[in-house]
């Protein structure tokens, strides 16, 4: 029997009178049921989304980046937007599973998994677009330092290749992570599940694990180690992509602001579409004892200070704009906010710096529908946030008599849209055949996996948690 | 110890016990009775056991550090040797060895080495993948990556004596105890 002393009391993680078998039952029956109907109607829409992609890249491929709006002077347009879209939204992921782990976040366990395959699914979507980019495809291999038939190296001191090897090491790295956190779940439905093809694949990729506590000494090892790279490597990632723009000289981009105001942007995105999913499938699923109200209003707290950093960091912009003196940097900002692209400025500002700020009512942050509207808004901020930047700045630069006015065109747009297709293909077959929560580590937080909370006949009893009064304390 | 008569080798035998608590009180009998090869399963890692088990400290770190370094001086010398040895460039008049540029892709690369030696060296220590194990044999053992807590002390170990051992495990409250053959 314990005690323990707590200032601030936590609720408990998981809600609902639930012991082991039913966690268990309730998250990898998920994968053992047949699969829903609605299953299959979403799954198709997202197949012809994906098919959509596949033809729009077949133009691009055949016909060249002319089918896009881009021209002079905006050489970079809806893909570059999209790219770091894609990725700012796959920073969630590894942010919960790296950065809350070191800091023992227990509730992140409830939505590690979750957001680990968003992150790699969003950085595929991201991945495209770069790719594609470079107009002759076929090439793409010269970005990494591999021989090829002109003798010549990649440019390292380029920030586009810091960028290859920033987004490649980082899928890598997440991909590896996820498939750690996995391997027991996947044992689990490996140990439950009747079919025969189903025991020989969940078998094969188990691994063999069958919960060996000197295998789990090396794991949580393994885990709190990668848990320590990632955390570095998700904060470096969008500071790269920052540099793609902070490196060169346009007006607009050349500030040492860009890397924390892109990673703080990238949570602050990446946390809505986390928050925008895990709201429609704990409700189809039913795991609301798990993805609590209590994980929704958190998530909230992150998105209202990420929010306001970067509300911050907009209001800086401008500052160091006038402070500097430069008369481009000058007219870029005021241009910003007046010129031909205000419309989507003023978006950006009402979605990214107004919305979230609800958020300080708690009646508002624990209201699932009100979180549901406001976790689209943000990203559709996030998206403006990057047009306003990308597409601004080249488009009003410094002389007057090349500024020009960019719009996508019907080929920008669908492939846009069909990267949606990629990414719901690849999260409906993660829902339907891999377990959706985390369920080792989840069992881990239950207050029944303590050995403190037994007595000495082995009967469970629960923690009493005491709160102790200030006022007695402090005398 | 291993009786010829059978056809099949004993692997160990293996006991179910209710919960955490008493499979760390039954991993600290076994240890204190100076058995040595011996496992305890459970469904996650459970707080304290390493020290009822006296496990030694993991290796991983080293192995970590050790291909982190790779990383590091491996991306330092391509960078230098494509850069300024075999093909190089003037760009903008900047000298070839523009090291504060070089920084991001070591930094990356240091990252992924040490990754992959965090994840590789993890199974290699675990001695996965091993699709087959004696264990996997017990029906009752399914329980294990489920709501089950279990005891193996595997007839390798140099004091084994089956029925010993069944003794012991149900004097400290075991259930389901069973012999485990060889595959």
């Amino acid at each position: 029997m314990s005690k323990t002393y707590e200032y601030v009391p936590e609720p408990a993680l998981v809600k609902g009178n639930h012991d082991f078998k039913s966690v268990t039952a309730l998250v990898t029956d998920i994968n053992l049921r047949p699969t829903p109907k609605l299953w299959y109607v979403a799954f198709g829409i997202s197949n012809i989304l994906l098919l959509i992609l596949l033809v729009s890249i077949g133009y691009l491929v055949w016909e060249g980046i002319g089918i896009w709006g881009l021209n002079q002077p905006v050489g970079w347009g809806w893909a570059i937007v999209n790219f770091v879209w894609w990725v700012g939204i796959g920073h969630a992921g590894t942010l919960i599973s790296a950065i809350l782990f070191l800091f023992r976040q227990g509730w992140r366990t409830a939505i590690n998994r979750f957001a680990e395959a968003m992150t790699i699914f969003a950085v595929m979507c991201a991945g495209i677009f770069p790719a594609i980019h470079v107009g002759r495809i076929w090439v793409i291999y010269w970005v990494f330092p591999l021989p090829n038939q002109m003798a010549m190296w990649p440019n390292f001191n380029s920030p586009l290749l810091w960028d290859v090897f920033a987004v490649s090491t980082y899928f890598t790295v997440s991909l590896l992570f996820w498939y750690v956190g996995l391997i027991p779940d996947l044992a689990t439905v490996r140990d439950r599940i009747k079919s025969k093809v189903g025991k020989v694949l969940y078998g094969t990729f188990a691994l063999g694990w069958r919960g060996s506590n000197r295998h789990w000494w090396n794991y949580e090892k393994s885990y709190m180690i990668l848990a320590g790279l990632a955390t570095p490597l998700v904060l470096s990632v969008h500071t790269i992509v920052s540099f793609d723009f902070a490196v060169s000289i346009i007006p607009g981009w050349h500030t040492t602001i860009f890397p924390p105001y892109f990673v703080a942007g990238a949570v602050f995105s990446g946390f809505a579409m986390v928050l925008t999913l895990m709201i429609i499938c704990r409700k189809i699923y039913g795991l609301e004892d798990i993805m609590t109200v209590d994980h929704i209003e958190k998530m909230n707290i992150i998105i209202l200070v990420t929010g306001s950093m970067v509300g911050f960091a907009y209001l800086m912009e401008f500052f160091i704009a006038w402070y500097s003196g430069v008369e481009y940097e000058k007219a870029i900002f005021i241009l910003r906010a007046i010129g031909p692209y205000a419309w989507a400025y003023w978006i950006m500002i009402a979605c990214n710096v107004l919305s979230p700020q609800f958020f300080w009512s708690k009646k508002l942050r624990r209201s699932v529908t009100f979180t549901f509207i406001i976790s689209i808004v943000v990203n559709i901020g996030m998206w403006f946030e990057r047009f306003v930047i990308t597409v601004t700045s080249l488009s009003t630069d410094f002389l007057p008599s090349s500024w020009g006015y960019y719009s996508p065109t019907f080929w920008d747009v669908i492939t846009y849209v069909g990267t949606f297709g990629l990414f719901f293909t690849h999260f409906l077959l993660f829902l339907r055949y891999l377990p959706m929560v985390a369920v080792a580590e989840l069992k881990g937080v239950m207050p029944q996996a303590d050995p403190h909370n037994y007595d000495e006949k082995g009967e469970f009893v629960e923690p009493k948690v005491e709160v102790p009064e200030p006022t007695k304390q402090s005398v | 110890m291993r009786n010829s008569t059978t056809k099949k080798s004993l692997y160990g035998v293996l006991a179910e016990f209710r919960n955490p608590k008493e499979l760390i009180d039954a991993a600290k009998l076994v240890n204190q009775n100076g058995y040595r090869n011996y496992d305890t399963y459970s469904p996650f890692p459970i707080h304290g056991m390493d020290k009822a088990m006296s496990l030694q400290k993991s290796k991983l770190g080293w192995i970590v550090i050790s291909h982190g370094l790779l990383g590091f001086t491996g991306a330092i010398a391509m960078i230098y040797w494509m850069m300024v040895v075999d093909y190089p460039l003037n760009i903008s008049g900047k000298t070839l060895m523009n090291i504060p540029a070089w920084v991001p892709v070591i930094f990356e690369l240091t990252i992924l080495l040490s990754a992959f030696g965090a994840v590789f060296g993890m199974f290699f220590l675990n001695g996965l993948p091993k699709l087959n194990h004696p264990l996997f044999t017990s029906e009752n053992f399914k329980k294990a990556t489920d709501d089950g807590f279990f005891v193996c002390i595997e007839a390798e170990d140099p004091q084994f004596d089956s029925e010993k051992v069944q003794k012991l495990l149900s004097d400290a409250g075991a259930s389901n105890i069973e012999e485990i053959y060889e595959d």
